[in-house]
Order: C-alpha cells, then structure tokens, then sequence
C-alpha cells in the first residue's frame, strides 16, 4: 500500500513540475515563435508582394475581429504611402487546403499581388503555383471589381497545365480576399488612416 | 567497478558511439542525415536532451520507485525534448522546419531512455553527465560523418548557413542516390564495415 501511495506521489510532483516548466518555457517563447512563424512561412510571400515597401510589412501588422476569428493584416508603405494591404485567405486545392496572402492597393483598388504560403499540393504539378514565379505574376495589378477565375471558367487567368483545381483554389482565395476587404474597407481605411502619423 | 571519470566520457566516442557500435537510434540517423547541418543540428539537440535527462535521472534515482521508473524516465526525456523543440522554434526556425517531425521524435529515440535506464539510474550525477555528454557528442559525430558523405557524394557541395560550399568543382555530376533514403542504408552499411574492420585490426 505505502509503495501504490509513492508511486503515484512521485509520478504527480514530477508530471506537476514537468507541466510548469513547460508553461514558463511556452509562455518565455510565444511571441518569437510566432514572428518566426510569420517570417519564414509567411515572409517570403509578404515580402513578394509589397516590392519596394519603405517599411517592414510583418512589423507593421495589425487585427481585426472577424465573427470568431481575428485576421492578421500587414501594412505595406508603396510610394510613402501606406496603401498596401495584406492578408490570408485560402481555397480548397487538391491536396488540402491552398494558404494564399493576397496583396491589395487600398487606393486603386486593385490586387497588388498574391503568393502562396502554405500548401500541400502534388510536387512538380499543383506545388508550382508557389515554385513558379509567372503563375502569381498574373494577379499582379488585377482590378478588383473583375471577376477572377481561369479561362477554362471563362477568366482571365492562365491556369497551371495539369494543376487546374490548384489554380482554381488560388482564384477562390483571391475572391474570397476581396469579399473580405469589401466587409473590411471602412475599419482598414481607418487602421490606415492612423497609421500615417 | 568503479571506471575512471575520463573513461565515462570516452567510451562515447568509439566504443560505444551509438549509432555504428550499440546500433541504436537509427531511425534520426538514416532520415535527418541529407545535409551536414541537418545532421549537426539533430546531434546537438539530442545531446542536450541526453545530458539534462542524465542528470535528472541521477539525482532523482533513489526516490523513483522502481514500478514506475520507465513512466517517471518518459516524462523527463518528454519535458526536455518539449524545451529543445520550443527553443528551436524561437531561435532556429529554418532548422525546425528541416528537422520537423524527428525532434518530438528523440523522446522515443532508444539512446537516451537507454542511457537512463542501463546508466543514469545506477551511478552518481558526475559520471551520468559524462556519460551523456560523451554519448551525445559520439552521436553528432556519427551523424555529421554520415551526413558529410551523404551530402558530399550527393550534390558535391557541403552546405553551411544557406551557402554551398564547392567541393568538387563543377564539373562533379551529383550522385543523388546519395541523399535518397537507400543511399542512407547503402551508406549507415559502408561505415559500420569500415567502424567494425578498424576495431577488429
């Protein structure tokens, strides 16, 4: 009996201790892992998209409440103006869910880019819409009020060849950025706004 | 009974290196070992787990109950591994992102339970830290021989912070079997040869 009782006395303190060194450690780190987050998955494509920003867009970064969600939008300053804004969506391609940042000219209202960030699409095939620099470069200067789908669906977009759901899952997301910064216009043109002091 | 102190720390780099001599923890071995960083970055993280997980054994040896001294030894080697993958996701996250699945992966890499279990648990906290120093040190070595080959034979270049360094020139065609995982069995075999023809004179 007295050793039944040890055993569990030990096995308790020592899971106790194990579970608070790791709460210190997780809250120690949260932060910096969540930039390195957004620096090397989400950086490359941020960065694609706001060429030639005066600022750093993951730094000057902010959220908005969406319903349950919170959405992360990344300011871009083009021309010492701060109208580039970005932020991610995502469309179902063939292998999952296709993580796209979509990059929009608050002042021209048009896409200023888009880049994928996260995929598991087939390598080679579906994977080249974040390999292949010219499949993105056709977003790039959209204007927003046309509808965006590949030509098969009567579009203006020239789908991967032999990865058309992929290209149809960027299109989507790309769609779905715009409804989203239509819902968004009036608190990120005052995000904006205070952002210039 | 009693080895001598610098015996301990030794026995790790050759009589006992892990990988080439107890024929353990293969599994890191044969999958991380495509790029020299790789296999460096795995070593030094297993190395840390090994020697905290050693010297919290140690201390710890004579309150364990025996019964539960495998449960009490996975929640020691699982806490530290959970520090070694969240440190890395701060500080090294392009090496996270190389290494991924095989860091959660030490706290059932057979080495360091196997170090708790046939060493830290019997012996005072000075040896158990050399023991794991030296194990771990013999395992990155081994890894980075293995990886160095790999990736040499493989692209002809040795890659270090992002830049690849030219070994043969480029005039070197890559053997890419090299860094595919067959090449890592065909490889792991060769070097075991050579490890064994060496000890046997």
């Amino acid at each position: 009996m007295r050793e039944m009782i040890k055993m569990v006395v030990i096995l308790t303190i020592l899971s106790c201790f194990s579970g608070g060194l790791l709460a210190y450690i997780h809250s120690g780190t949260k932060e910096r892992i969540e930039n390195q987050v957004l620096e090397f998955v989400k950086g490359p494509a941020i960065r694609a998209i706001f060429e030639g920003a005066t600022n750093d867009p993951i730094a000057d970064r902010f959220r908005i409440k969406d319903g349950d969600i919170e959405r992360t939008f990344f300011v871009g300053v083009i021309d010492d103006e701060p109208r580039g804004i970005a932020f991610e969506t995502s469309g179902k391609g063939y292998g999952g869910d296709v993580g796209l940042m979509v990059g929009i000219d608050v002042k021209d209202n048009k896409l200023l880019g888009v880049g994928v960030t996260t995929h598991s699409e087939t390598p080679g095939m579906g994977a080249r819409a974040k390999t292949d620099p010219s499949f993105v470069a056709q977003f790039r200067d959209i204007g927003l009020q046309d509808p965006i789908k590949v030509n098969q669906d009567g579009g203006t977009i020239n789908a991967i060849s032999g990865a058309t759901i992929t290209s149809r899952a960027v299109c989507a997301a790309t769609t779905e950025a715009n409804d989203i910064y239509k819902k968004f216009k009036d608190q990120l043109d005052d995000q904006l706004k205070s952002f210039k002091k | 009974m009693a080895k001598p102190l610098a015996q301990e720390f030794f026995k790790g780099l050759w009589d006992e290196v892990p990988p080439f001599r107890l024929v353990l923890g293969l599994c890191p071995v044969l999958a991380v070992t495509k790029s020299v960083e790789n296999g460096i970055g795995m070593g030094v993280a297993t190395t840390f787990v090994l020697v905290c997980s050693n010297i919290l054994v140690s201390l710890l040896r004579k309150a364990i109950p025996s019964k539960v001294r495998i449960a009490c030894f996975i929640v020691i080697i699982a806490t530290f591994v959970t520090v070694v993958e969240l440190v890395m996701q701060a500080f090294a996250y392009p090496l996270f992102l190389k290494l991924g699945i095989f860091i959660p992966l030490i706290v059932v890499n057979c080495i360091v339970l196997g170090r708790s279990e046939a060493f830290a648990s019997k012996n005072g906290v000075f040896r158990s830290f050399l023991d794991g120093l030296g194990i771990g040190i013999g395992f990155t070595l081994s890894l980075t021989v293995l990886a160095a080959v790999r990736e040499l034979f493989g692209t002809g270049a040795l890659t270090f912070w992002e830049k690849p360094i030219p070994i043969f020139g480029p005039s070197y065609q890559p053997f890419s079997f090299m860094i595919e995982a067959p090449g890592a069995f065909v490889c792991l075999g060769l070097l075991l040869c050579i490890m064994n023809m060496i000890g046997k004179k």
